[in-house]
This record gives structure tokens, C-alpha cells and sequence, in this order.
């Protein structure tokens, strides 16, 4: 049977053609994930490029308003943008930070959990007590708090330009306990397991066993978190961004898109504020959605 | 023998899955006559459980009864409805299982667990079922019994929480006990107490009981009559003496030998090759065919019914009297 | 070291070996309650020797400390008193040495949770050869592995699959196979067919005396059952709360048991030959080891103790009328246990 086969026949890929919304799930993941990454191939317009803008095209309605065109099917900006382009593009960058941020907490989370886990006592009583003081700020405090001191300390030009990654890492060190917790559960039950107890009579050491052995079997509940994670990152972007102290005006995430667009809500260009929206909803609800079937899969008593 | 108290006829369990569905249990047939012990015996996934679990109703879903009957007293309970199913247990089918924490509720007092158990199925009044309790947990031998009533099942070792189990499944006087395992998670010395008691206090009570167990100890000292189980079907079922000592299916024999014995060493124990065969691959014919040491060919073709043996019935062609042996070697 | 003293070092040997466990509560806690510290001695004192090529049994009920006995005789404790010495060198020293390291091994209870789910059966048996450099290159690793599965009765073949393919017999060859990989001389096994169905567990005994008849192996068992000590001792321990009772050769212990508590356990057994008769229970549970009862630990039970037993912790000694036999109890010692009147009649 070939590798494409057998991963078919799996039980997990069952169990996901057997449920529609996974599979739903999956097809709008897919398409904000295409539009976004490939944004620069897909998108009709370069919104960055400030030759293309006429101000002559700006607050143009959606297509199927009185007013619009299928040239901007979703409108256009204040400025004369595309919201389609805009959208995508601002995908590509809510995309970019929550995959970051989630990739960096799971980092540290791993690695802290492992060494908490395995190593047990004091090492693990400190790490834990971090943890627990952290998880009691809620995480946009903690990001707030981060983005502040990042701010006051680095000059404006140079904050602007490395804003992106204030914000990964703001958003991805208020996640890290939440990795940890779950990894070093788990890993103080494998550590205990008579298999580790195997690979320590034959002398291996506790690094390589937390590699080889521990990391392998946690693996499971760690995908099933950096997927929810990944979710609740974008999220926490946005509000930042929303609140005006994420990315800036020049490199806008869907979360700046709605900022902008909401001074315009009241003055009846809806569309530049509804729509950016809209894809934030639906890029958070898939992944989510994604994240609860695959937690449900992998449990094997709900199987 | 007196008209069965319980009666198992053909019973199929089914498993129903993706890739198919298993058959747990296949065509289980037998009786429990009132007063009896029926002790179960057979490797672990060979139904014995499951025959149990059945009984009681408890089958863990998607497992459900795909044929034959149930009948307790005459009464049909393999098609009653799960509330119907929930008065019959307690009140006519008690159950104790292996780990007693899982009978217990660890929020309650065992006083309350058994007031709250006799109120249900027995007409009588709170201050009668608290004494009652009391009297229960004496006869499960819990010293100081009227003080310990008040206690949470924490605080019971495990010997003692088990007795409070035996204490509940009996408190409502059924007429059948199924024990799943009761004294399995038990030390030694402790399990001889609790079997000890069971068996004092269904003989007193004149309960019925289908003893599950892969301990053929505790079947031994126990049971009236034993069912062996093999790959979801009876391979054997007879007096305990019979099976134990003169078992006529070559797999009941063969489980028999296989069990070291403490009074002597032996240079090398009789063993039966391979394992037995998953649910989804149950060979043609007598599950039992590929380690039988008598195996022939009607063995792969045929299946067999029980047939009546030397002392037992055994689900073995060896037992066929109408048909003469075709065996290509013994 | 020379031959002659080979043979007459053990290949281990326990002395006065004692493994104590904190289980207090957390600091703050203590503090507030004003408790002390509590100590759990799970092995308290326990000596013996295994000479080469013979098995010796810890047999005894759960709590008694014996699979305690069984992971500090692999280096997976270190002991907090006495020594645990392997052909005479201190067994942390020992295992420093990839060479002496390689010769000893363990075997475990649960098939289901000693072999790693997310490793091919292959991978599994090769972690020694790889980890002790007996074998190297996927090629060399895979015949090794295959070479192993056949000498366990599997087929080479199996160790394409997983461990969840396998029923528990299989999975505790594997095990067997995986203990076997770097050619040990002394092989700890831990309740290693207790959680096997009887006609398996006859198999799995049948495999291992096989193995130590062909490889000379020598076995420190570890059992519950004693029917199981029975087939596969040359010498037998039997444990309870910490402490070895009795120890004997193994024909002596069940034929001649002195301890009340060997007695005891041995009456408590279902003999399959007696279907309808009752056996003796041993009345009383095993107190916790935590708090464990003063002198005699067994007294609470104990049909013959007396003031002595309540008080005073026996010794280990040789026993009136069986001189092979090793017995820590007061009234084997004063020739109360009505040894003599039993051997009489």
C-alpha cells in the first residue's frame, strides 16, 4: 500500500470525511490559507502601490450596489483601495504573525514543559509558579505590557520597522504556559511509563529519552493545541491592531483593515470595515472548528 | 434441576465498525438454575465479560444484542427499554465489578449508598433501610459498623471497599449477582476473605451467581458449574469438578494444564502455541482449530454445536456420536 | 579477574539494601498542619546473593517492596543504605561502564506500557545494540533485530509493525527479545507474566527457562504467585512490608515453609485440586508502610505473637529443624511455631 493510501485508510482521515464540518472547516481554511499566502499571484490589485491609487476611486461600493463595479467586487477604501486586495494582503500578515507567534510559544512551551516534566522538583516547581503568575494576566495584557516597554525603548522609525515582531513575540510569550502545562502532563505520565524505565536501564540519557521517547507520544495533544492556539493568536493580533498598537498603517493585518475601516462605518462605507471582518471570522471559526474536530478524533475514548 | 433462573440462548453480540462488524459474542447459550454458582473462565477478550455485561444491560455502545434472548425468571430482559433495564438492575440482577471505586460514589456516605439503594427497590421506610445498613455492613465483616456507615468509600482499604460492594449488589435481595472479576485487584490473603464472604452470604441468601474470573482458582473453590469461553463462544460448560479435572474440549484441557501447579515443579509447562485469533479474524469452522492438537477436517469447515461429552458439553466434533471420527492423526 | 573468582563472586548481591521514599506533604503545607516529614521505607534491610546461572524469587503481596527490590537492582534508584553490588563492584560504579552496563537488563509487567507505541518493533530491539554500539548501519541493526525476533519466536518479518499489532504474549517476546539484544548475563524481571492469560503465561515461563538453559542467564524474578516462583526458583525471598521473612532454597519453602507468613500466604491459595473445599485466609490486611506496626511488622496478623513480636524486630537467621532456611520471627527462633510436633507427625 502506498504512503498516499495508508494515510487515506487511516482512522483519522475517516473519522474527517465522515464529518461535515471538518470537512467545511477544512475548505474555508483552505481557501483563506491559498488567498492569503499566494495574495501577491492571486490578489487583482497591489494595494502598497501608491501609483496604482486614485483617490477618484475612492469609497467606490461592492459590486452589487447601485453604485459599483465588478472592478473592485468588494469595494474600495478612503484611499482608493481595493478591499479585496487589502484583505488578502492583510491576511497574508494576520496569517504570518499568528503562525509565528503559535510556532514560538509551542517552542518554548515544549522545551520548558519537557524540562519541567522530566526533570520534576524545584526546576519544575519554578517554571510552573512563572507559568501560573502568567496565566493569571489575560494575554492581551501581556502583550499590551510588551508592545509598551517595546515601544518606550526603541526609537519610532526602528520600532515601526521591526513592529511585526514585537508583536509575535508579545502575542507568543503570553501563550507559552498554556504549551508547557499540557507537555509536562503529559510528559511526567510517560516519564513513569515502563518503556522509559526501558531506555533508562540501557542507559540512555534524559535529553534523548525526553527527544526520542516523551516528545514523540505528546505529540498528539500539541497539535491539537497549537491548532486552537492558532486561532486565539490571530485574534490577539488583531485587537492589538485594532487598539492601534499592533502593526502600522504600512504593514496592515485584517485587525488594522477593521481599525481604519470603522471610522467609516457610520458614514455608510460599511464595506471597508464589514468585509475585513468577515474574513477574520471566518479565518479564526475554520481553524477553531478544525482545532475541536481534531481534539475530538484524537481521543481515543470519544472514538 | 429446577426450571434456570436465567436463560442465555444464542446470544450474538455485535460490534458494529468502519471496517465491518465484529461479533463479540457468538451464539452464547446457558443457564444459571436458582442458588447456582456459574463460574466463567477464558482469556481475556474472549467474551466473558461481555456475556456479563449483557446481562446486566451495560453493554459499552456501539456493542449491542444482534440475536437471541435473555430471560430472567421467565421474564424477557435482553428487549427491555434502558429505564425498564435500570429498575431489574439493583433489584433483580445485583453487579460487583473489579475495581469497587468504579460502584462506589466517592461523594457519598456507603450508609447513604445503601439506604438509597433498598429505598429504591424495596418498600420500605428511611429509618428501617438505615438499620438495615448497618446490619449489611456488619455481615460483610466492617468491625465497628455502626460508626463506619457515616464514612466516605475513601476510607476503606481495598478489601473493605470491595465487602461494601458485595454489601450493595446484595442489599437489595436479588435474585442474581453478576461478578465481574471481584477479587481480581485483590492481594492473596485478602481475595480468600472476600470470596469467602460471597459465597457464605449468596449461599445464606440462596442468590444465584455468574462468577466472572480468569482465576481458575477462584472458580474451583467456588462454582457449582463452569462456562469456558473461546473467541466469543462456550467451548464447555459442566460441573466444576469435571472441567477442572477432566475437561473434554481440547482447549478447556489444555487451559487446565497450562496453569503451573504450586505443589510440585515441573521441567517444562504444557502450553498452548500461538494466541487466540482477533474478532476479525475468526477462522471457518471451530475457532479453536489452528492449536488444536486434535484438529480434523471437519473441525475447519463446521462449526460445533455443545455436544454432550463424558461429563460436560463440549463444542467439540471429537463429541459427535453420530458422525464417525475422520481424524487424519491424533 | 580470573576464573576461579568469577564463579564465586554472586553476580549480584543485595546488602542491607533499603530504599526510603519522601512522601511528605508540600513545605507550606507541613508547616501550617505541623506535621513532620513522613518516610515510606519500601525496602528496609533486605540482603541476599544470586550466584550465576540460578533464578531467585522476591515473592509477596503488593506494597511488600519487591518490585522496589527490582529497579534498584538496575541502577533505576539509587539505594539510601547498604549496597547493591554487581559481581562485587558497587552497582552505580558498575554502571558507569558501557561493558558492564550491556550486561544486565530488565524485563517488565505491563506489555502495554513498556514498549514505546510510536517506535517500529525493529526500532524497539535495536535501542541497545544502538545505545551500546554492538551493532551499527540499518542493515546490520535490522538482521540483528530479525535474528533476535526469531530466538523470542516471532518472525524477523514483525518488526515492520508497531506494538499495537501484537497481543500481550507477543509484546512481552519483544520485550524479551529487546533484553536479550545486548547479551546480558543478569536479567531483572519484573512481574513479567502477571498481566498474561495462564496458557500465555506458560509459554512466556517456558521461553525464559529456555533462554537462561541455552545463555547461561541468571534471573532476579519478581512475582506475586507463588505457584509461578514455584516453576522458575532455584532460591526463593519472600517479602513483606520492606523486609525479607524467609528465605530459601526453593524446594525447601514450599515444602517445609517456617514464617507464619509464607504459611499463611501458601494456605490462602486456591489449589486447583481441592475444587469445593475452603482455603484459610490470612486475617488482617497489610498495613501501610508508612506507619508500619512496631517489632515484628507481621504481629497484627500473626496467630503466635506475642509481647517479644510487638517489640522487637527480628533477625534474619538460620531456622531450628530447617538450617537451609533463612526465618525473621521470634517464635520460629523459641521453637513455638510447632515445628517439631508437624515434623513428627
Amino acid at each position: 500500500m502506498s504512503a498516499i493510501a495508508r494515510a487515506w485508510d487511516s482512522d483519522l482521515a475517516y473519522s474527517f470525511r465522515r464529518s461535515p464540518t471538518a470537512v467545511l472547516s477544512a475548505i474555508v481554511a483552505l481557501i483563506c490559507i491559498v488567498g492569503a499566502v499566494a495574495a501577491p499571484v492571486l490578489a487583482p490589485y497591489n494595494p502598497f502601490d501608491l501609483a496604482s491609487l486614485d483617490l477618484m476611486d475612492a469609497f467606490n461600493p461592492p459590486a452589487f450596489m447601485p453604485e459599483g463595479s465588478l472592478a473592485h467586487p468588494i469595494g474600495t477604501d478612503d484611499q482608493g483601495r481595493d478591499v479585496l486586495s487589502a484583505i488578502m494582503y492583510g491576511a497574508r500578515m494576520s496569517l504570518f504573525v499568528g503562525v509565528s507567534a503559535t510556532a514560538f510559544s509551542l517552542l518554548l512551551g515544549v522545551l520548558l514543559g519537557l524540562l519541567a516534566g522530566y526533570a520534576g522538583g524545584t526546576i519544575d516547581a519554578v517554571l510552573m509558579r512563572i507559568a501560573d503568575v502568567q496565566l493569571t494576566f489575560p494575554n492581551i495584557l501581556i502583550a499590551l505590557l510588551v508592545d509598551g516597554v517595546a515601544r518606550a525603548a526603541l526609537p519610532r522609525d526602528l520600532h515601526d520597522q521591526i513592529a511585526v515582531y514585537v508583536v509575535i513575540f508579545a502575542i507568543g510569550i503570553s501563550d507559552w504556559p498554556r504549551f508547557a502545562r499540557t507537555v509536562r502532563g503529559s510528559a511526567m505520565v510517560e516519564r513513569n511509563k515502563e518503556y522509559v524505565l526501558a531506555a533508562r536501564v540501557i542507559g540512555i540519557g534524559p535529553a534523548r529519552i525526553m527527544l526520542t521517547h516523551v516528545l514523540p507520544n505528546v505529540l498528539g495533544p500539541l497539535l491539537v493545541l497549537a491548532t486552537l492556539n492558532l486561532g486565539l493568536a490571530i485574534i490577539s493580533e488583531a485587537t492589538l491592531s485594532f487598539l492601534g498598537v499592533g502593526l502600522p498603517q504600512t504593514q496592515p493585518s485584517l485587525g488594522t483593515l477593521i481599525r481604519v475601516g470603522n471610522d467609516f462605518l457610520f458614514s455608510g462605507e460599511w464595506w471597508i470595515t464589514v468585509f475585513p471582518g468577515v474574513a477574520l471570522i471566518a479565518m479564526v471559526l475554520s481553524v477553531n472548528l478544525l482545532g475541536d474536530w481534531l481534539r475530538d478524533a484524537l481521543n481515543p475514548r470519544l472514538r | 434441576m429446577a426450571a434456570p433462573l436465567l436463560e442465555v440462548r444464542d446470544l450474538v453480540v455485535e460490534f458494529p465498525g468502519r471496517r465491518g462488524t465484529l461479533r463479540a459474542l457468538d451464539k452464547v447459550s446457558l443457564d444459571i438454575a436458582p442458588g447456582e454458582v456459574l463460574g466463567m473462565v477464558g482469556e481475556s477478550g474472549a467474551g466473558k465479560s461481555m456475556t456479563g455485561a449483557a446481562i446486566i444491560g451495560l453493554l459499552e455502545p456501539p456493542g449491542r444484542i444482534a440475536g437471541g434472548s435473555i430471560t430472567l425468571g421467565g421474564q424477557r430482559i435482553d428487549n427491555l427499554s434502558r429505564r425498564q433495564m435500570q429498575r431489574i438492575r439493583g433489584k433483580r440482577i445485583g453487579a460487583i465489578f473489579q475495581d469497587p471505586l468504579t460502584t462506589l460514589n466517592p461523594l457519598y456516605t456507603v450508609g447513604d449508598q445503601l439506604t438509597e439503594t433498598m429505598r429504591t427497590h424495596l418498600d420500605i421506610d428511611a429509618a428501617d433501610a438505615r438499620r438495615r445498613a448497618v446490619g449489611w455492613l456488619e455481615a460483610v465483616g466492617i468491625p465497628a459498623a455502626a460508626d463506619r456507615v457515616m464514612a466516605y468509600p475513601h476510607q476503606f482499604s481495598g478489601g473493605m471497599r470491595q465487602r461494601v460492594v458485595i454489601a450493595l449488589a446484595l442489599c437489595a435481595e436479588p435474585e442474581l449477582v453478576v461478578a465481574d472479576e471481584p477479587t481480581t485487584a485483590l492481594d492473596v490473603s485478602v481475595q480468600a476473605q472476600v470470596i469467602a464472604l460471597l459465597r457464605r452470604l449468596t449461599r445464606e441468601k440462596g442468590t444465584s451467581v455468574m462468577l466472572i474470573t480468569h482465576d481458575m482458582g477462584v472458580i474451583a473453590e467456588t462454582a457449582d458449574r463452569v462456562a469456558v469461553m473461546y473467541a466469543g463462544r462456550v467451548a464447555e460448560i459442566g460441573p466444576v469438578k469435571s472441567v477442572v479435572k477432566a475437561a473434554a474440549h481440547p482447549y478447556s484441557a489444555g487451559l487446565m494444564a497450562s496453569i503451573p501447579p504450586l505443589s510440585h515443579r515441573v521441567d517444562r509447562l504444557p502450553q498452548i502455541d500461538g494466541a487466540m485469533p482477533r474478532l476479525n479474524a475468526i477462522p471457518q469452522g471451530c475457532a479453536y482449530n489452528p492449536r488444536c492438537p486434535h484438529v480434523f477436517d471437519r473441525c475447519r469447515v463446521e462449526r460445533p454445536e455443545l455436544l454432550p461429552a463424558v461429563e460436560t458439553r463440549a463444542a467439540c466434533w471429537l463429541f459427535d456420536s453420530h458422525a464417525p471420527r475422520e481424524r487424519a492423526h491424533v | 579477574m580470573s576464573e576461579a573468582k568469577a564463579l564465586e563472586v554472586p553476580i549480584f548481591e543485595a546488602r542491607d539494601l533499603s530504599r526510603h521514599f519522601d512522601v511528605s506533604k508540600p513545605a507550606l503545607q507541613r508547616l501550617l498542619s505541623r506535621e513532620g516529614r513522613r518516610t515510606l521505607r519500601a525496602v528496609d534491610g533486605v540482603s541476599f546473593a544470586i550466584p550465576r546461572g540460578t533464578t531467585f524469587s522476591l515473592v509477596g503481596e503488593s506494597g511488600c517492596g519487591k518490585s522496589t527490590v527490582a529497579r534498584l537492582a538496575v541502577g533505576l534508584y539509587p539505594p539510601s543504605g547498604g549496597a547493591a553490588l554487581f559481581e562485587g563492584q558497587e552497582l552505580a560504579e558498575a554502571r558507569k561502564s558501557v561493558a558492564q552496563r550491556r550486561r544486565m537488563g530488565m524485563i517488565f509487567q505491563d506489555p502495554y506500557a513498556s514498549l514505546n507505541p510510536r517506535w517500529r518493533v525493529s526500532d524497539i530491539v535495536a535501542e541497545p545494540l544502538r545505545a551500546f554500539g554492538i551493532a551499527e548501519g540499518a542493515a546490520a541493526l535490522r538482521e540483528k533485530a530479525g535474528a533476535l525476533l526469531r530466538q523470542v519466536g516471532l518472525s524477523p518479518a514483525d518488526g515492520g509493525r508497531y506494538p499495537h499489532e501484537f497481543s500481550g504474549g507477543q509484546r512481552q517476546r519483544i520485550s524479551i527479545a529487546r533484553a536479550l539484544s545486548s547479551n546480558p548475563d543478569f536479567l531483572v524481571c519484573d512481574e513479567p507474566t502477571s498481566a498474561l492469560d495462564v496458557s500465555v503465561q506458560a509459554q512466556i515461563l517456558n521461553l525464559m527457562k529456555g533462554l537462561q538453559r541455552d545463555l547461561g542467564l541468571t534471573y532476579l524474578f519478581i512475582s506475586h504467585n507463588l505457584a509461578v516462583v514455584r516453576q522458575v526458583s532455584d532460591r526463593v525471598g519472600v517479602m513483606y512490608l520492606g523486609r525479607i521473612v524467609e528465605a530459601a532454597p526453593a524446594e525447601t519453602l514450599f515444602t517445609v515453609p517456617r514464617h507464619p507468613y509464607t504459611r499463611a500466604l501458601m494456605e490462602a491459595i486456591p489449589d486447583l485440586d481441592m475444587a469445593g473445599r475452603e482455603r484459610q485466609p490470612v486475617a488482617g490486611e497489610v498495613p501501610s508502610p508508612i506507619d508500619p506496626p512496631s517489632g515484628c511488622t507481621f504481629n497484627p496478623r500473626c496467630p503466635l505473637a506475642n509481647g517479644r513480636c510487638r517489640a522487637e524486630r527480628p533477625a534474619l537467621i538460620a531456622a531450628r529443624g530447617t538450617p537451609e532456611t533463612l526465618v525473621a520471627c521470634h517464635a520460629v527462633e523459641e521453637g513455638r511455631d510447632g515445628f517439631e510436633g508437624r515434623a513428627a507427625a
